[in-house]
């Protein structure tokens, strides 16, 4: 971590203060009162969070998260590619769900390549019968339709919190039935203020039904590693691994990015758990230390330098060798990297962007725009808590803009008074700042590209940045806005 | 820390017989919580003199979410260091009820209120389980032990009847059981008779018959039950037998409801029911 302080010209205290006093100023009294905390100018130096964070969405207000149903199956379950999914209850969370966060899985393609998914298709009569026999039934026919899978995730919707149905009952009874891991998750939408819940229930899950479930095949080594919180968008898992077996490292499970339900159970024998996004996974890698005594360490692999910083803070945990494999790797892609730099970077240098994504890139991503000579003039989470918050200060730029769940006009107003020159969010403001004239990638799910973890993902990365800025695009069409 | 569930009929006095049952334990030195399961939220009012306790819900629909509220803030401590949390829940008609003793339970549980320093806990739940919300205090890993309140009335028997058969379905996939029937006397005829043999059918007991006194009433008046109320009262003798019964109670069983026409024979066995009912029925009283 770098502790300079990093200005941008034009962008202070008072100018980020007044432009959030404005933007605020159309709200009326009650939801000024409560969107004003969320809203800060960040303090490089105090290292602490400038917002509240994690309350409940001010009614009203166009909100960019998710529930606890979707931080859950998108992101913690979905990827472990060797089960089935099960979206229990009405069809359209499973439908909407289905497929649509790259989280890539190796395997025969078409056979092994991707994760199963089922939803139960919950009817009047489910609501007033119960759908217990409904699961039991599904359960049976996903055994017999898939008999490669090697468990069966069970994950609520709504109107199962609602109705009582104990799935856990069910899960339980039909594992044993059918011989296989059958986890219920608890993970109702209503729960909670956004995805972030989703998360934490399904890390507890993992906790009270899988963790130390099953034993490694092959003997254990001192530089058996997990991979925690990559879940392999566009191929990150397969970019960050590569890598830490380069410098030495056995990775002996990824969770849940190319997830495989036998070696997440087993992940109690590593060494070292390994977290990059801190947000959705850092509940376990507590649960692994206190329970197993298993050290934890977030690392960042977005961009060169924070690549580098990480493969050291890495190789401090480990022997001499592994140290110096982390000086012969970042030796052998330095020159690589700069390249990559000399390339693009004339193209960039100066550049402005602003970011909105979910609760971990808006602080991680910094340092690799800053690898290619862009300044990060605006950031904030969709479901972030006080601690992504802390973490976030020292990366962001001295006085930038810090929003906490901001509601689109608000993004809007930053982005339109800042003008960066990209934004990086989602695909619900895409079109909105395209629209604008304003360069656009999108951050959830590298819009469609990838990986951008790792060496490997850095030139593509790079590439995607400039051709999102640089494409000719923006000066043939004319913004109305 | 054994934990119970208290089913019957609305109206039946499960919140009263519960109050009582509970102070009964407390007074012999037994560390307690009640968990009331009811939207009406006074399973907790005779132990802590109050009008109406802070529920779990009412806190909720305050703060926006249950993440952000307190175990403290709901549990109440009132006669003989008696723990009380209230579920609460919405008025009739609106909302759903059954989520808001989920949400409840789950939040006493995530928070630790399930000490182990406990002898029992007691929930007090709604009259009638009609959705799974209200069969939440019997799911696994929670109450184990269940007792219905009921009394020689036709209807509190039939409820009583019917609790039995949703017990039966939990019992066959977990550890649930039912621990007896506690009659709570309203002076019918043989009344006594009739609950020993409707238990008997339901393969269960009769643990204890509590007489009607309006002793009860008299310390309800002051929120109070009968054992802190007038400790040396015969009816606060009775409760604190009923209280040693439970706490001695090892007959516990998975029930055998009655199929409608054996109730039907029972309460005719018992001149409930005229045996030449059957073909009046649906007759005016003046054609009959």
């Amino acid at each position: 971590m770098s502790d300079k302080i990093k200005n941008i010209d034009g962008i202070t205290k008072e100018s980020t203060e007044a432009l959030i006093a404005e933007t605020l100023s159309v709200y009326p009294e009650k939801a000024k009162k409560k969107r004003a905390p969320h809203l800060g100018a960040n303090d490089q130096a105090s290292g602490s969070a400038c917002v509240k964070s994690n309350k409940k969405t001010v009614p009203g207000v166009m909100s960019a998260r998710g529930c606890a149903y979707a931080g859950a199956k998108g992101v913690v379950w979905g990827p472990i590619g060797d089960m089935v999914h099960v979206s229990h209850g009405p069809v359209g969370c499973g439908w909407y769900s289905w497929g649509t966060r790259r989280n890539l899985v190796s395997g025969i393609n078409g056979v092994t390549q991707f994760a199963m998914q089922f939803t139960s298709d919950f009817q009047e009569k489910d609501i007033v019968y119960g759908g217990d026999k409904k699961l039991k039934t599904l359960l049976e026919e996903a055994k017999g339709l898939f008999p490669l899978a090697k468990g069966i995730s069970v994950l609520s919707e709504c109107p199962v919190g609602l109705i009582g149905d104990d799935i856990n009952s069910v899960a339980k009874q039909s594992a044993k039935e059918l011989d296989l891991p059958i986890i219920p998750c608890n993970c109702e939408g209503f729960r909670g203020v956004s995805q972030s819940l989703g998360h934490h229930i399904s890390n507890d899950t993992i906790r009270d039904y899988i963790i130390e479930t099953r034993e490694f095949a092959e003997p254990s080594s001192p530089y058996d590693i997990a991979l925690i919180g990559d879940y392999n968008i566009g191929g990150d898992v397969w970019a960050a691994k590569s890598l830490l077996e380069e410098i030495g490292l056995n990775v002996k499970a990824t969770w849940t990015g190319d997830g495989e339900l036998d070696k997440i159970a087993a992940t109690h024998q590593v060494k070292l758990n390994l977290i990059h996004c801190y947000r959705s996974m850092n509940y376990m890698c507590k649960v692994m230390e206190e329970k197993y005594g298993i050290p934890w360490l977030e690392f960042n692999f977005f961009g060169p330098t924070k690549i580098r910083e990480s493969l050291r803070a890495i190789a401090e945990r480990f022997d001499d060798t592994i140290k110096e494999n982390v000086e012969k790797v970042i030796a052998k892609y330095d020159p690589i990297m700069q390249a990559i730099i000399d390339e693009y970077k004339p193209r960039l240098d100066g550049k402005k962007v602003m970011l909105l994504v979910g609760g971990l890139r808006p602080r991680h991503t910094i340092g690799a725009y800053e690898d290619l000579g862009m300044e990060c003039v605006g950031s904030g989470y969709e479901f972030a808590h006080t601690d992504d918050y802390d973490r976030t200060a020292p990366e962001m730029p001295n006085a930038t803009v810090v929003y906490d769940d901001p509601s689109e006009y608000e993004f809007e107003k930053f982005v339109h008074a800042l003008k960066p020159d990209l934004v990086g969010s989602g695909i619900k403001e895409k079109y909105v700042f395209q629209k604008m004239g304003i360069p656009f990638r999108q951050m959830h799910s590298w819009d469609y590209s990838g990986p951008y973890h790792a060496y490997q993902g850095f030139e593509i990365f790079a590439r995607d940045v400039d051709m999102a800025v640089n494409s000719p695009t923006w000066k043939l069409v004319k913004s109305p806005f | 820390m054994r934990q119970i569930a208290i089913y019957g009929k609305g109206g039946i006095g499960k919140s009263t017989t519960t109050q009582n049952t509970v102070a009964g334990l407390a007074s012999i030195g037994k560390k307690v919580m009640i968990v009331g399961c009811d939207p009406k939220a006074d399973s907790t009012r005779l132990i802590l003199h109050a009008k109406a306790q802070n529920t779990v819900m009412d806190l909720v629909r305050e703060l926006g979410t249950v993440e952000d509220l307190e175990l403290e803030e709901v549990m109440k401590v009132g006669y003989g260091d008696v723990k009380c949390v209230e579920s609460g829940g919405p008025e009739p008609g609106v909302g759903c009820a059954g989520r808001g003793v989920i949400t409840a339970i789950n939040f006493l549980e995530e928070n630790g209120a399930y000490t182990d320093d406990l002898d029992f806990v007691f929930y007090d739940v709604l009259g009638d389980v009609v959705c799974g919300g209200f069969a939440m205090p019997i799911r696994e890993g929670k109450a184990e032990e269940i007792y219905i309140v009921c009394s020689g009335e036709m209807m509190a028997m039939y409820a009583a009847n019917n609790i039995a058969k949703g017990i039966l379905k939990y019992a066959s996939s977990g550890k649930v059981r039912l621990g007896g029937l506690i009659c709570n006397s309203r002076n019918t005829d043989r009344e006594d008779e009739l609950i020993e043999a409707l238990a008997k059918r339901l393969g269960t007991q009769m643990i204890h018959f509590v007489p009607r006194d309006n002793q009860v009433q008299r310390a309800e008046l002051r929120r109070m039950t009968v054992i802190e109320y007038s400790p040396e009262h015969k009816q606060a003798e009775e409760y604190r037998t009923l209280a040693q019964k439970i706490a001695d109670n090892k007959m516990l069983v998975v029930p055998t409801p009655l199929e409608m026409e054996e109730l039907e024979d029972l309460l005719m066995e018992f001149g409930i029911m005229e045996v030449d009912d059957e073909e009046n029925v649906g007759k005016a009283e003046a054609a009959a």
